[in-house]
């Protein structure tokens, strides 16, 4: 970035309500599992409702108040007792009513903010200015000569957070965004399918000189679906008006969309008129009110907060934060640890096994395993075949010794893509490590033998030798030796 | 055959059937040049007479506990939607139009037993005090030909007074079922906003749109009514406040030494016909007959009541009929295959709204506006909560208010079609009661010398459309049979 320019950056994000139903009618918003947006026949999940037939009247979906307005607790916003509905009123052909509905001046939630963590510099507070509820348009699909229209998500409900222009870097914005899409998903808000855009981002960008408290000319960069293009975007922004300012130009209120392929923002309009909307309280639905009671059950029912599960894995598990962190901003992650733990709860008690290694074994299959495999195959953890008991059964004949951590890697590997019963891939692997003595001892007087000087060298007090003694013994044993024991053993072998 | 209770009472004498009472009116409905028609669904209506037909044979009688309207023909204005049939809201924008589904308040008159014959003419959007905009030709006057039959509920007002229904389904806004029951001399009634659900009327304006019944008696309004109100799941603004059977409570007689009749002075400062005057001050007297209290109030924003509904009112219709753009449904016109861009689409396709239509769709854009829209909509919000207010507080004075419904009888048809303007002081009296969301009814009071129908307008508190009924059944047992 320039050093005499500042970046100024407010964010505008739509998050897609993980309700059962539309906003105001009975149709689905969830889809059936395995399904995509794309699966499904064009304008079959509708009615006289979402399809804006005259006559019909919305009915508001009790279960996105809740949500929306677990978004505004988790966000520290102030939860207005009384909203109102308004109609943004333009023309489009996948808006079946002609207008959205959505809030205007009484929106649901106001005056929050999000704590980020930025590298090198602690917390900084983002205000959310206000979070409202509103219906999803249809869907529009340009094609050389005529245009569809699909109403499938029409009416499907939508939060939209807006952040104050707090944002200062592309940087920030995304570990804004990310926090905001771990808390969402945590919070069982939002399912968080970026493919099918349940979360998606507008950004406000404009640069003003450093210093400055003035706000520059921001233009809007519309409907960006990935935290990395986010950021990018951000990046070709500002540096682009910082040209177009340095040369003497002005940057023009606008909206822009982003090529991700050329890695530039384009102008979506030769001439930019701005709309009018002509706002106005919809007067087929009665303000939303509601008491102080039904709040308080919402906030004690909700899940977890994503910062407090992090503090229990660290107290109740001994993990680190990094462990810890790095578990809770993944909901498929955070799944399949819980599922461990619970399974492991009964198996902890029976029989006395420690607790705080057998975390460090999960974790460390969960966090640095299964996001590997998730990139090499391709496959997500919910459409692999691993789950949280192939990972118990792991964890056990690891933790009794029976294969060594590498040999689990290899399994989980397996069972990835399988789905076979841990047992069977071991025995079918020949994984099973060699503990027995009788085993072993022959392999490692075979080692200490025809490593003599290595040996003299260990026994002159030469500590660094032993792991390659070691190494040596699992290279004969294939691997399969117990690499525990094996310093142990060596030493008693050569009398020291 | 005029009333519900002479249907049934032929029904059981074996006078007539179901079948042949309806195949009977299906022919009059035919053959009758009122205009009044917009759609006959013959087969339908049949067919669901058959049903009566067989019901009526296993019961031996007419079923009406349980099928309040059994057998009775009925018509219901084509701004109301019904599954399968033709709905037009009097527009060549819906000229071909078929909803998918039917409104709440049909289903129910289904339900209680009546026979749909078909859809009533209306002006377009039920817009209009005369029905002379509808785009399928104005609907005559059922006694004097030439005349308007008033609006925007000319179809369904004409049909009961020309002996085309028993009863019929209209809508009011700012007036338009009081105002063609007054010019066509049948009982019109718009209950308390929230009473009856809206799901399934193609909206005007939301917050003032009302369902209401037409009939030849007040007793028949009260029936239909009976079967229509209550909340409804599909409507979030239908109101939850119970109510017992209207029916049942206008056998009883009013006190009327306990009643007490308010006359608004800002209603009576001239203008009205001599004829209408008259009428009303001899229903005024009767009243004070009875025994009645007349008291004089006054409701001093009633100035602005025009003004404000004007705005409130074209606002939300200039919202409401933004989904009528040629995309979805309704009238694509061909020609707008080879138009280039959206622009020119919307261009084509939104042209075929009316004059009226369009003039108001403008209106309320301009008042929405940015810049505009404190001046205009959201003043006039506040003017209406006075004006409601003005109501409330004569209510805790008195029973029901009284005043002429329109300031003239029937005019000819052309006559007042030239300048919007006078058309819309046709509303002066009934749009008051509308913008405050109370319950009120047109009952005949009269004729002038030309033997045009006069109305009489009585206004209730909210939700007291027990005691309008009552007064009204009384009034109209005595002083409307006499006249």
């Amino acid at each position: 970035m320039a050093p005499e320019f500042e970046t100024v950056i407010g964010l505008e994000v739509h998050c897609q309500l993980a309700t059962e139903t539309k906003l105001f009618c009975g149709c689905r918003a969830k889809l059936p599992k395995g399904r995509t947006v794309a699966d499904e026949e064009p304008n079959l999940n509708t009615c006289p409702v979402c399809t804006g037939h005259p006559g019909s009247l919305p009915v508001l979906n009790k279960k996105a108040v809740e949500l929306a307005i677990r978004a505004g607790i988790a966000t520290s916003c102030e939860i207005r007792r009384r909203s109102v509905f308004a109609r943004k009123n333009y023309f489009y052909p996948d808006l079946p009513k002609g207008y959205q509905i959505s809030q205007y001046d009484q929106p649901l939630c106001k005056n929050g903010f999000l704590e980020v963590a930025l590298v090198g510099a602690g917390l900084k507070k983002i205000r959310i200015e206000r979070i409202h509820l509103e219906e999803d348009a249809g869907k529009s699909i340009h094609m050389p000569g005529y245009s569809l229209v699909n109403l499938n998500r029409a009416s499907v409900p939508l939060i939209e957070i807006v952040s104050a222009p707090d944002l200062s870097s592309p940087g920030e914005a995304g570990v804004y965004l990310r926090m905001l899409y771990a808390i969402v998903t945590a919070l069982e808000i939002c399912d968080g399918n970026l493919q099918e855009g349940n979360f998606r981002c507008d950004a406000n960008v404009s640069v003003r000189p450093k210093g400055s408290d003035k706000l520059g000319t921001r233009v809007e960069i519309k409907n960006i679906n990935s935290f990395r293009f986010v950021e990018r975007a951000i990046e070709y922004e500002a540096l682009r008006q910082v040209e177009l300012l340095r040369s003497g130009g002005q940057v023009i209120q606008e909206t822009r969309t982003f090529d991700s392929d050329k890695g530039v923002t384009l102008s979506m309009r030769a001439k930019e008129e701005a709309h009018d909307y002509r706002y106005f309280p919809d007067p087929d639905l009665v303000p939303l009110t509601f008491d102080d009671a039904w709040i308080e059950r919402i906030q004690n029912d909700l899940p977890e907060l994503p910062r407090k599960r992090q503090d229990r894995y660290i107290v109740d598990f001994g993990l680190s934060e990094l462990d810890a962190s790095a578990l809770v901003n993944s909901r498929v992650l955070t799944k399949l640890f819980e599922g461990v733990i619970s399974a492991f709860k009964s198996a902890l008690k029976a029989r006395a096994l420690d607790q705080k290694n057998i975390s460090k074994s999960v974790v460390n299959l969960i966090i640095s395993e299964v996001p590997r495999l998730v990139n090499e195959t391709g496959i997500e953890v919910d459409q692999s075949k691993l789950n949280s008991t192939h990972i118990v059964e792991l964890v056990m004949l690891q933790s009794a010794g029976v294969i060594s951590h590498s040999s689990a890697r290899q399994v989980l590997a397996t069972v990835w893509g399988s789905g076979d019963r841990i047992e069977t891939i071991v025995k079918r692997l020949g994984l099973e490590q060699v503990s027995d003595l009788s085993a072993l001892e022959p392999i490692i007087d075979d080692v200490i033998a025809r490593n003599a000087q290595q040996v003299a060298e260990l026994r002159s007090g030469k500590d660094k030798v032993m792991s390659f003694l070691v190494g040596q013994v699992m290279k004969a044993s294939q691997g399969k030796a117990n690499p525990t024991m094996l310093s142990g053993l060596i030493k008693k072998k050569i009398g020291i | 055959m005029k009333t519900v209770s002479e249907v049934h009472s032929a029904f059981d004498a074996h006078k007539t059937s179901p079948v042949e009472l309806t195949s009977e009116f299906l022919v009059r409905a035919r053959k009758s040049r009122l205009n009044a028609f917009i759609t006959l669904c013959e087969d339908r209506a049949l067919a669901q007479a058959k049903v009566c037909q067989e019901q009526f044979k296993s019961h031996g009688r007419v079923p009406r506990e349980e099928f309040p309207l059994f057998g009775v023909p009925i018509g219901i204005k084509d701004v109301i939607v019904m599954d399968g049939v033709r709905t037009t809201c009097g527009s060549l924008m819906l000229e071909n139009y078929i909803p998918p589904y039917t409104a709440t308040a049909v289903e129910r008159l289904e339900r209680a037993g009546a026979i749909i014959l078909g859809k009533l003419n209306c002006d377009e959007f039920a817009m209009g005090s005369s029905n002379e905009n509808s785009a399928f030709g104005p609907v005559a006057h059922p006694t004097h030909p030439g005349y308007v039959s008033g609006g925007s509920s000319g179809g369904p007002a004409a049909a009961v007074a020309g002996g085309l229904c028993v009863a019929s389904l209209g809508t009011d806004t700012g007036g338009s079922i009081r105002l063609p029951a007054s010019f066509c001399g049948v009982v019109g009634f718009k209950p308390t906003y929230g009473r009856v659900s809206r799901s399934g009327l193609i909206a005007f304006a939301s917050s003032l749109d009302q369902i209401g019944p037409f009939a030849s008696t007040v007793e028949d309004c009260a029936r239909m009514l009976d079967v229509m109100a209550g909340p409804d799941l599909r409507d979030s603004t239908s109101s939850q406040v119970p109510k017992g059977s209207w029916v049942n409570a206008i056998s009883y007689t009013p006190e009327w030494n306990k009643i007490r009749v308010g006359i608004p002075k800002e209603y009576f400062i001239g203008g009205l016909a001599p004829a209408v005057q008259k009428a009303i001050e001899a229903s005024l007297n009767w009243f004070r007959s009875k025994g009645a209290k007349l008291v004089e109030l006054s409701l001093p924003h009633t100035q602005y009541s025009v003004a404000t509904y004007y705005v409130v009112a074209v606002s939300e219709a200039s919202s409401n009929l933004a989904r009528f753009d040629g995309v979805r449904f309704g009238m694509r016109p061909r020609e707008a295959a080879d138009v280039k861009d959206l622009l020119s689409f919307y261009k084509k396709s939104r042209s075929r709204f009316g004059a009226e239509v369009k003039r108001r769709i403008i209106l309320g854009t301009f008042a929405l506006s940015s810049g505009y829209y404190d001046a205009f909509y959201r003043r006039a919000c506040q003017v209406r909560r006075l004006i409601r207010d003005d109501f409330n507080r004569a209510f805790e004075k008195v029973d029901v208010i009284a005043s002429p419904v329109s300031p003239t009888t029937a005019f000819k048809i052309g006559q007042k079609s030239k300048d919007p303007l006078e058309m819309y002081l046709n509303d002066v009296f009934t749009i008051p009661a509308s913008l405050a969301g109370l319950p009120a009814l047109s009952v005949p009071c009269g004729k002038d010398a030309e033997a045009l129908p006069i109305g009489l307008h009585l206004i209730a508190p909210h939700f007291a459309e027990e005691s309008l009924f009552s007064i009204a059944r009384g009034f109209e047992k005595e002083f409307s049979n006499g006249s």
